[in-house]
């Protein structure tokens, strides 16, 4: 009963006297925060510099590529060890591309895209105070900064980071003298990881019990804003796929350190160190970590369409084309990406019967994600288009999305993956489908969502420059990627000058490298926007895109606990832009049908025999109205 | 009144907290023993031995202790705080036993059958890597349980005490089946 009564207090004049209960100090609303605003900024702000960090790496193998005889003394002072005489170690190249593959799946995309949105739009949207444990949700975000530490650690010892590839396939990443990067590096790799791992979980079922139990009133799951259904479905993903990837890490452990050998068999260690395990099957490992490893894939892209959805539903001024048809292919494309893994193990001598199933299963996610490219395209279809910065990258998402999903379909047939596996088509494709696509979406939320972080606006123009140089500049990274890998040329290779079959693609490498050094630096353009912005961008209003969802109900200040007084309910659907009849081209979703009735249709008292009586009466008496005029 | 509390608080949310890291954990074991039959199947490794006794009595221990555990939430709802107890002071005692009755087939497995962690047959090494990951949980659900002990002897409101219970005993159930799982796709993969 006392609990109850104390309880009660608090949700009264939660926001009038908050400081009250608690004293707000630097260390509790800062760092040590349990408020899932907060804690979106530091996953923002602490995603936004690994990003940096991974892009400056991979301009430093880019620049490696392009000029691959040539010694820049610069290097060497930069790097030291890592890069004497001025060119770059072959093994710092491949933990080069390692930890920029690992630092931009995981940390940008993974933690950086999903806990942002994730923390910041669930309570908000849905109507919610916070989390449903802010404690863990606290502790998600510390664990993930812990891991981006000891991820960026391995640059500091001995023999350099991971470098056996973003996948760390056995038995190089199972036997640390394999390579320079599999010792210590490797070690390192693993911790952080599993920090990762374990930060992701703490985060994901935050989500889906918040998602799943604390809606406002009248928010039934067909009234959630798209962003919210991508992001729910992103942590079921999670929550489902990164144990298993556990499992693999934790059997790779043993093999590394306590002389298993369930990946390692027939292993000779520089031509005449026969090792002493045998049996292992190093496949065992493929399959465990591509049972994560696809779903991840969906993880990274999946919030990157949700906010695009909303993002050009607010910017068209009109509904979402397809609001159950959006929905229904995430839940596709959720349940089918649990059962493709196989189509990154083509040509591991996988039994060509079972590779025509996971074919055919890949093959059909391309009908998901093609009725969600034409519901974007169609919700564009005729809408009074605002070509704010943010609906501009949400389009750019689109583009991406279009253009590297049709080389999906390539990559996806066993056959055509013999000649393009492990080529710089599966580069290109990858880059274009989840790397720019999801950065793209990402940043689509950054310039949108940025008033409800910070209360003030982003600079449009820099936002102009920042998207036409970047979106221009990735097409000219990766197109042409997709030409050298048709003509058979691999990932990851040092020097293309060493192979007489490679060589006439160095001038390609050279252009490519360039224009990844534009786009680099129109990244600065960002930067530079959002870090003034946060302190001198324009005030922003409580509603600035003239949207329908519930954060922009809430006050401009951000105050813990959302919204002062009572939480809004809801009573619409969070599409109805430009509705015929309305009087202003959004009705947001706190407006009750009963103050719209010149706009409401049949259509929107579905279960709701009484509205609908209503409606047929205010309509009638409507049309008695214009028979006496 | 309690359930008025509860939502208060929300202690829903934070029990369904609970039930999505069973999933959670569910699919980690999922995943291992898929591992091992990926493994076996495609190596021609199986376990090749018989599974030691002590496994038996692990089973009948766990499965006492899921008892007891009912026995405590049961207490625990008609607010008779010292059977309460009890019964969580049994429950832990249980599992105690249980992680030393896998320290002994262990024991057993290395010393009398010469079945080795560190084995060039995986299928082995597998029967470790379940049991020692299953003990990993029982560690959890001790601390668990220990803390809701702890707590009940502070005074701890009833809405409180009844979902420090639940949240264990949801992990403590969950831990049981795991083993059973475990034990009967051991059993099954002995030969």
């Amino acid at each position: 009963m006392s609990t109850l009564a104390v309880h009660d207090h608090e949700v009264a004049h939660h926001g009038d006297d908050h400081g009250h209960h608690h004293k707000a100090t630097f260390l509790n609303t800062y760092v040590f925060s349990q408020d899932h605003k907060m804690i979106a900024k530091q996953f923002l702000i602490t995603g936004i510099i690994m990003a940096v960090i991974a892009m400056i790496l991979s301009i430093l193998f880019r620049i490696q590529l392009a000029y691959p005889d040539k010694a820049f003394p610069l290097m060497e002072t930069l790097l030291g060890r890592f890069a004497p005489g001025g060119r770059l170690d072959s093994n710092f190249y491949l933990a080069l591309v390692t930890i920029h593959g690992t630092i931009m799946v995981f940390f940008v995309l993974t933690a950086g895209l999903s806990g942002t949105f994730a923390n910041l739009l669930i309570p908000l949207q849905l109507g919610v105070r916070d989390m449903a444990s802010p404690f863990m949700n606290m502790l998600s975000y510390w664990l993930f900064l812990i891991a981006s530490i000891v991820m960026l650690s391995s640059f500091m010892v001995q023999k350099g980071p991971a470098s056996g590839g973003w996948t760390i396939y056995p038995p190089l990443s199972a036997l640390p003298k394999a390579m320079p990067g599999s010792g210590m590096g490797m070690t390192l790799w693993l911790t952080s990881m599993v920090l990762f791992i374990a930060s992701q979980l703490m985060g994901g079922i935050n989500y889906v019990s918040t998602i799943l139990n604390m809606r406002t009133k009248g928010m039934d799951l067909w009234k959630m804003p798209l962003t919210v259904w991508a992001l729910f479905l992103t942590a079921v993903l999670g929550v489902l796929a990164f144990p298993v990837l556990v499992a693999g890490v934790v059997l790779l452990v043993f093999d590394r350190s306590f002389g298993t050998s369930f990946y390692l068999s027939d292993i000779v260690l520089n031509g005449s160190q026969v090792q002493p395990y045998e049996g292992g099957s190093p496949i065992l490992f493929q399959h465990l970590f591509w049972f994560l490893g696809h779903p991840e894939v969906y993880i990274v892209i999946m919030p990157a369409m949700g906010i695009s959805s909303e993002v050009m539903s607010v910017n068209s001024r009109k509904p979402i084309f397809g609001y159950h048809a959006m929905v229904y292919s995430l839940i596709g494309i959720t349940v089918l990406s649990f059962i493709v893994w196989g189509h990154h193990m083509f040509v591991t001598g996988m039994n060509p019967f079972l590779g025509g199933v996971f074919m055919i299963t890949t093959l059909i996610i391309a009908v998901p994600s093609a009725v969600k490219t034409f519901n974007w395209l169609a919700t564009l279809w005729r809408g009074n288009i605002r070509f704010s910065a943010a609906m501009l990258f949400a389009i750019g998402m689109v583009s991406f999305f279009i253009s590297g999903g049709l080389t999906g379909i390539f990559l996806g047939n066993a056959t055509l993956d013999i000649n393009l596996h492990d080529t710089y088509f599966v580069v290109a494709h990858f880059h274009l489908v989840m790397g720019s696509a999801a950065i793209f979406g990402m940043l689509a939320g950054v310039y949108h969502w940025f008033p409800k972080m910070y209360g003030r606006l982003m600079n449009e123009k820099l936002g102009y420059l920042h998207f036409w140089l970047t979106f221009i500049g990735a097409y000219l990274v990766f197109f042409p990627m997709h030409f050298m890998g048709l003509d058979g040329v691999p990932r990851r290779y040092y020097a293309f000058t060493e192979f007489e079959s490679m060589k006439q693609w160095l001038s390609v490498n050279t252009f490519v490298t360039w224009a990844a050094i534009i786009s680099a630096l129109a990244q600065v353009a960002f930067l530079y926007n959002f870090f003034h912005s946060i302190f001198f961008g324009e005030k922003a209003t409580q509603n600035p895109w003239e949207a329908n969802t519930l954060e922009w109900t809430t006050p401009v200040e951000r105050i813990h606990g959302n919204w002062p007084g009572e939480i809004p309910s809801v009573y619409r659907w969070p599409y109805d832009y430009s509705k015929p009849g309305a009087e202003e081209d959004f009705i947001p979703q706190t407006v009750p049908l009963s103050q719209t009735m010149s706009s409401n249709l049949p259509h929107d008292f579905e279960d709701n025999p009484a509205g609908l009586e209503a409606h047929a009466k205010w309509v009638n008496t409507q049309k008695s109205n214009e028979e006496v005029k | 009144m309690a359930q008025l509390t509860e939502d208060k608080l929300d202690l829903a949310p934070k029990k369904f907290n609970m039930w999505i890291f069973i999933f959670t954990s569910f699919m980690f074991f999922a995943a291992l023993s898929s591992g091992f039959i990926v493994y076996s199947g495609g190596t021609g490794h199986g376990i090749n031995a018989k599974m030691p006794q002590a496994f038996i009595l692990s089973t009948i221990i766990i499965l006492v202790s899921s008892g007891t555990m009912y026995m405590a939430s049961k207490a625990a709802k008609g607010l008779q705080f010292d059977k309460q107890r009890l019964y969580l002071w049994l429950t832990i005692g249980l599992g105690v036993a249980f992680f030393f009755s896998q320290l002994y087939s262990w024991y057993v497995l290395v010393s009398k059958m010469g079945i080795y962690f560190s084995n060039p047959n995986a299928s082995q090494s597998f029967i470790y890597v379940f049991t020692g990951m299953h003990l990993l949980h029982i560690i959890a659900g001790l601390l668990l349980l220990a803390n809701t002990l702890y707590r009940s002897y502070r005074n701890t409101p009833q809405v409180k005490n009844l979902y420090n219970m639940q949240m264990s005993s949801i992990f403590w159930h969950f831990i049981d089946i795991i083993w059973i799982y475990l034990y009967v796709f051991l059993l099954l993969n002995q030969y």
